[in-house]
């Protein structure tokens, strides 16, 4: 009951936020928020149901990215841009899949970033194509059925009505059969083979999930920024992202919002006072896997549960000192 | 001629500060199970010591040593306070690994500013050398010369020695190492001391041909990873290999497609991968 007041108040507080908050950098925050949740929402595919650790993601925020706005400067309209860099972007991650799904573990951690270094280092090289460390600006947000986007508000709700049918998309995936016997490869894999089970198959198609839905962000990324630069592609970008999954607790589904809320606030407060944002993402980095490897979202579940129950050990303590104070 | 000769030198050099790199990082890979991904960082923080210390007048050699002694230091300070703190839990080890490599990239941004800073060759070997009628730079040999020779060396140390036998057993099978009676976790800390010095100094080694700049560490993990990735972790061989073919693929790379040459370096890994996931010296089991 207290879940459903509270799941209600926080729908309620996401759809009303840009009217009650009538401030555009605050707006703003918000959606950088979603779109970085997104991110972590489907790195969070691989890594909390499947149990693969990438390091790779930002490329496929680079890949979708770059190609969404090179088809629309090569004069394609909006709309096929964005289903191009889609498909473009979901191919890259069965390709990547199939060369990293060679390993498991930490080979597959490794493979995965030596891609996401060699697509952000062909970004960053390749001059003629995507314009070097420069990057390439995006013209201007799209206006899908006649709607201008380019207010922080409307910006905002288009956002959070993709977020909204994604995470939709995303906790049916993971109450789905699919869902749980990716979550078996993940505890069992010797096990799920010998049920029959094509282990190698389920994680691909994660990892092609993963991908598809990485791209669907890294366009939201795109028309917000109206810009692009291998930057957006970097380790640090695809550490951040790990983690935001992680700090909030990577085997929840509400954890990797969470952990991007987090990040996305403290970036940008921090960022405001000091230019250290890497040297602190490295200190999150070491605190959360040292102190807080299961993350905040099933810490605060625990916290919560312990109290509740030392609330109904009291209750019942004083309820037997009651009865024995009557004998 | 002259465009391949030089070439082909670049390559070779680059090659062996590869090695100096990943021979550390495979070891310890191999050892410990654990990708370290503050190894470029690493190198890094090697050329940038190596930049102050000759600044100061050291001789250059001895500057390879001092940065080797002092990234050899930090990671024996990492592996101790933090890495053995989680012991067993290798993901979190890894991530650990990264967070601190973030950390070290951006101290030296603070500390060395953004700008790049010229390490210098030895003077003596700044001339170029002339040789029927072409002209060698003659500090790239010495690279490759100092590579060849600490492989020998740590082949020597694997081969022939208590430690290496010990070393290998526990590439082998930690558990029954461990049952035997060595030492495996005071292995762990000279393994990683002997890796990160091999950075710092290939780091040192490196200045006069890389410089010392922001985003060193990020250029030369990814080679590091592919070097492993197609030599297999925990072999020697396998990174000895490894280091001169992605030398050679990327030096050619950036010389003949300079926009493509990341993408070059996909080729060799994608066909290692389809056909010896395991790479080509690997001897981890899967």
């Amino acid at each position: 009951m207290t879940r459903r007041i509270f799941i209600a108040t926080l729908v309620a507080a996401m759809l009303l936020l840009p009217v009650v908050i009538r401030n555009d950098y605050y707006v703003n925050l918000a959606t950088q928020i979603l779109i970085a949740a997104l991110l972590a929402q489907s790195l969070n595919v691989l890594l909390g149901q499947g149990g693969m650790v990438s390091l790779g993601h930002a490329a496929y925020l680079g890949i979708a990215g770059y190609g969404c706005v090179l088809l629309t400067l090569s004069s394609f309209n909006q709309l096929t841009s964005a289903v191009g860099a889609v498909l473009l972007g979901t191919t890259a991650a069965a390709l990547f899949g199939v060369l990293a799904l060679r390993a498991s573990g930490l080979g597959f951690l490794m493979i995965t970033l030596a891609l996401g270094q060699i697509v952000w280092g062909v970004a960053y090289r390749w001059n003629d194509l995507t314009g070097g460390d420069n990057g390439i600006r995006y013209p201007a947000r799209p206006s899908p059925f006649g709607i201008d986007l380019a207010g922080a508000g409307r910006f905002y709700y288009f956002t959070l009505v993709i977020w909204a049918l994604a995470t939709y998309a995303i906790f049916r995936l993971s109450r789905s059969a699919f869902g749980a016997s990716l979550r078996g490869t993940r505890d069992q894999p010797r096990r799920m083979r010998m049920l029959g089970h094509n282990v190698w198959l389920i994680r691909w198609f994660a990892f092609v999930l993963s991908g598809f839905w990485a791209s669907i962000a890294s366009l939201l990324d795109v028309y917000y920024n109206l810009f692009i630069s291998p930057h957006a592609l970097s380790l640090q970008q695809s550490a951040e992202m790990l983690l935001m999954a992680i700090l909030g607790g990577a085997n929840t589904l509400a954890g990797p919002v969470v952990g991007a809320a987090l990040i996305t606030l403290v970036k940008n407060v921090v960022s405001t006072y000091v230019d250290r944002w890497n040297s602190l993402l490295g200190v999150l980095f070491v605190g959360v896997v040292v102190f807080m490897p299961h993350g905040l979202v099933p810490g605060a579940t625990a916290l919560m549960e312990r109290l509740r129950r030392s609330a109904v050990r009291a209750k019942f303590l004083s309820g037997a000192d009651a009865a024995g104070a009557t004998k | 001629m002259q465009f391949w000769i030089i070439q082909t030198l670049n390559s070779v050099a680059l090659g062996g500060l590869l090695f100096l790199l990943s021979s550390g990082f495979s070891l310890i890979f191999g050892l410990m199970r654990i990708p370290n991904l503050a190894h470029g960082a690493f190198f890094m923080l090697g050329a940038y010591l190596a930049a102050t210390l000759l600044s100061q007048q050291v001789n250059f050699w001895v500057a390879a040593l001092g940065s080797g002694l002092g990234v050899g230091v930090l990671g024996v300070a990492m592996e101790r306070l933090v890495l053995r703190r989680l012991a067993g839990n290798e993901q979190g080890q890894v991530l650990v690994t990264l967070g601190v490599s973030f950390i070290i990239a951006d101290m030296c941004l603070l500390v060395w500013s953004g700008d790049p800073i010229p390490v210098p060759a030895p003077a003596a070997l700044r001339r170029p050398l002339l040789l029927f009628g072409f002209a060698f730079p003659p500090y790239r040999l010495v690279v490759l010369g100092v590579a060849l020779a600490v492989a020998f060396t740590l082949y020597l140390v694997m081969e022939r020695t208590r430690l290496g036998a010990m070393i290998r057993a526990g590439v082998d099978d930690m558990e029954m190492a461990r049952g035997v009676g060595i030492p495996v976790t005071r292995l762990f800390t000279i393994v990683f001391l002997l890796g990160a010095a091999l950075a710092g100094a290939g780091g040192c080694l490196g200045g006069p041909i890389l410089n010392a700049y922001p985003g060193l560490d990020a250029d030369m993990l990814p080679l590091a990873l592919i070097v492993v990735i197609l030599g297999g972790a925990g072999s020697l061989l396998g990174a000895l290999l490894g280091s001169f073919i992605v030398g050679f693929i990327y030096n050619f790379g950036i010389a003949l497609v300079p926009d493509l040459a990341y993408f070059v370096l996909f080729l060799p890994m994608v066909l290692v991968l389809v056909f010896m996931p395991n790479g080509l010296f690997g001897r981890m089991p899967q």
